[in-house]
């Protein structure tokens, strides 16, 4: 089958892989139909990420049609069109018993304190991913579903990770009616935590980016009042001015560990790899969010130590909530949000690219040109 | 008379929920924290999960399986993508063996086996007579096909201002670590 394959920082192809095979009895495979590549997966195309190897295949976000089942599944069959959670996970350990899915302990034997991850390294438990022909869908009657009668293609690949991330995140921040929320980062995870806050009431969303277009698409999309920080003297500042001096009631971080914005961190972080994460954005949540708010961290950072303050949080009384997404927890309330038009996902798709495109595609995601927001990988495009 | 913060009002808002709900589709649909699926964060349900297992059955393994020190126990299934191999896998194989998840020793030798895997694998790549071709798997056309210079220039973008040295950073480990192997294999070389 054809699969990307990671060659080293920044380098990726497609190459020929042999068919992924049933490992386990309640194992699937899946014929991929759409994939998506992640802001994350940067982390791993930037060499950010421990333990990513030569020759893995990334891709979180996929849906696609059932191949082939193991002998014990039960609720899937052959021909069945399937979207598939992020998460890998077992159902039925300590966390999967208490609905955190991301943290399952029985999918990943190379770290506790990691759940099990498509095609994010084996830091994530080793398993390739869906930007390719043809995945192994492991846990095939605990993972995915079925794609409701009414839920376009497109729709339900964004909720396998970016929608139903930005959903968790709205829902982290604990949201109360007339808060105002600052989102870090108007990337795919950022627009969808800044839309999903005016549902749990927000009362003022403003969405800080550098890009122009991803604010502009933030106004738009999200309904969001905008600050470019490339454009101001100091983020924090404008926000406090913004609010009145009090401060946000509640901050989102949705960029993670490759955030811009000051030249130390993102240098020795995303450039040297001498940090898990560049906290930029986490930092400035952290001191424009009001006395006694609350932060949801979305970002992704790497398991290595970053230069986080926490003494401002801790004199502020700050909470921090944060998790990978328990993706499939969040489905039946967004199949509804989505049903009524309250959330429409496929707007933020920019770019639909072969899968024989690949390298081009990570490059344009990475270096952010053609006011990219979303590619969209099509293996079976010529 | 200063105002909030330094008085104890909270500043009113700019919108009433009359005018949010007219405005934005959708607003307040979750404002019960019983409509928000992540509410309570944790809620015992593991017949709901469609697990049909106490444990699952283990999947079989394949040689040796490097596992976290951490873990009591193999995970009954695990990812099968790359084994390890070569000088990244002895490193690797290390990291996950002396040193738990705890430990920056764990995570920088897993960098630094990821470091070797990539110079091993495009040496073998050469070996094999098919070296990696490096421009196009660095998807650089895309700066022709998708308007490089138009999204860069008279934009004010946060990340020009060092994306001039983005390639000396990211060589500089490489150039600093070839540097160093060569003045230490040219004084062993001098002393015998």
């Amino acid at each position: 089958m054809r699969a990307m394959v990671y060659r080293g920082p920044y380098r990726v192809r497609v190459e020929e892989k042999p068919m992924p095979r049933i490992e386990h009895p309640n194992d699937a495979i899946v014929r991929v139909e759409l994939a998506a590549i992640c802001g994350s997966d940067l982390h791993l195309y930037h060499g950010l990420m421990p333990d990513t190897r030569v020759g893995h295949t990334f891709g979180h976000e996929f849906v696609g049609t059932v191949e082939e089942v193991g002998p014990s599944v039960e609720s899937l069959q052959r021909g069945d069109r399937v979207m598939v959670p992020f998460n890998i996970f077992c159902g039925s350990c300590y966390f999967c018993a208490r609905g955190l899915y991301s943290n399952c302990h029985n999918v990943n034997p190379n770290a506790t304190a990691v759940g099990g991850i498509y095609g994010y390294s084996h830091t994530s438990g080793g398993y390739d991913g869906g930007q390719a022909e043809f995945v192994r869908v492991p846990f095939a009657d605990v993972g995915p579903s079925r794609i409701p009668d009414g839920i376009a293609d497109e729709d339900a690949l964004l909720m396998t990770d970016a929608l139903a991330t930005g959903y968790f995140g709205a829902q982290l921040g604990d949201i109360g009616e007339g808060d105002t929320v600052v989102v870090f980062g108007a990337g795919p995870v950022g627009l969808f935590a800044a839309r999903s806050s005016w549902l749990m009431g927000a009362g003022r969303v403003i969405v800080v980016d550098h890009l122009d277009y991803r604010l502009a698409k933030a106004r738009d999309f999200a309904h969001a009042e905008t600050v470019s920080f490339a454009e101001v003297d100091d983020i924090v500042v404008t926000l406090k001015r913004m609010t009145g001096s009090l401060g946000a009631d509640v901050a989102i971080d949705a960029v993670g560990a490759e955030a811009d914005g000051n030249l130390l961190q993102h240098v020795t972080a995303a450039k040297l790899k001498l940090q898990g994460g560049s906290p930029v954005a986490l930092n400035w949540a952290i001191d424009s969010v009001r006395k006694g708010g609350t932060i949801s961290v979305m970002g992704a950072y790497g398991p290595i130590f970053s230069a986080v303050k926490f003494g401002d949080a801790m004199n502020k009384g700050l909470t921090l909530r944060m998790n990978q997404t328990p993706v499939k927890r969040q489905w039946p309330r967004l199949f509804e949000h989505i049903a009524h038009g309250y959330l429409t996902p496929s707007d933020i798709i920019t770019h639909r690219v072969p899968l024989e495109h690949i390298a081009e595609a990570y490059h344009m995601f990475s270096a952010k040109l053609d006011d990219c927001i979303k590619p969209v990988i099509v293996p079976s495009a010529a | 008379m200063p105002s909030s913060p330094y008085t104890a009002d909270r500043p009113a808002p700019e919108r009433s929920p009359e005018e949010l709900r007219r405005d934005i589709p959708g607003w307040g649909a979750d404002l019960d924290p019983a409509d928000r699926p992540a509410v309570p964060r944790e809620r015992f349900a593991p017949d709901a999960t469609g697990a049909h297992w106490e444990y699952p059955e283990e999947q079989l393994v394949d040689g040796y399986r490097e596992r976290s020190i951490e873990h009591a126990r193999l995970t009954p299934v695990f990812g099968t993508s790359v084994p390890l191999k070569g000088l990244s896998g002895v490193v690797r194989r290390l990291a996950y063996e002396r040193f738990s998840e705890a430990r920056a020793a764990h995570w920088l030798l897993l960098v630094l086996g990821d470091r070797i895997d990539a110079i091993e694998s495009y040496a073998a790549s050469f070996a094999r007579g098919t070296p990696d071709p490096l421009l196009a798997e660095s998807g650089v056309r895309a700066e022709l096909g998708r308007h490089g210079l138009r999204s860069r220039l008279g934009r004010r973008r946060a990340d020009s201002a060092h994306a001039w040295m983005d390639p000396l950073l990211v060589a500089a480990p490489w150039l600093l670590a070839g540097t160093a192997a060569v003045v230490v294999v040219t004084r062993l070389v001098r002393r015998h």
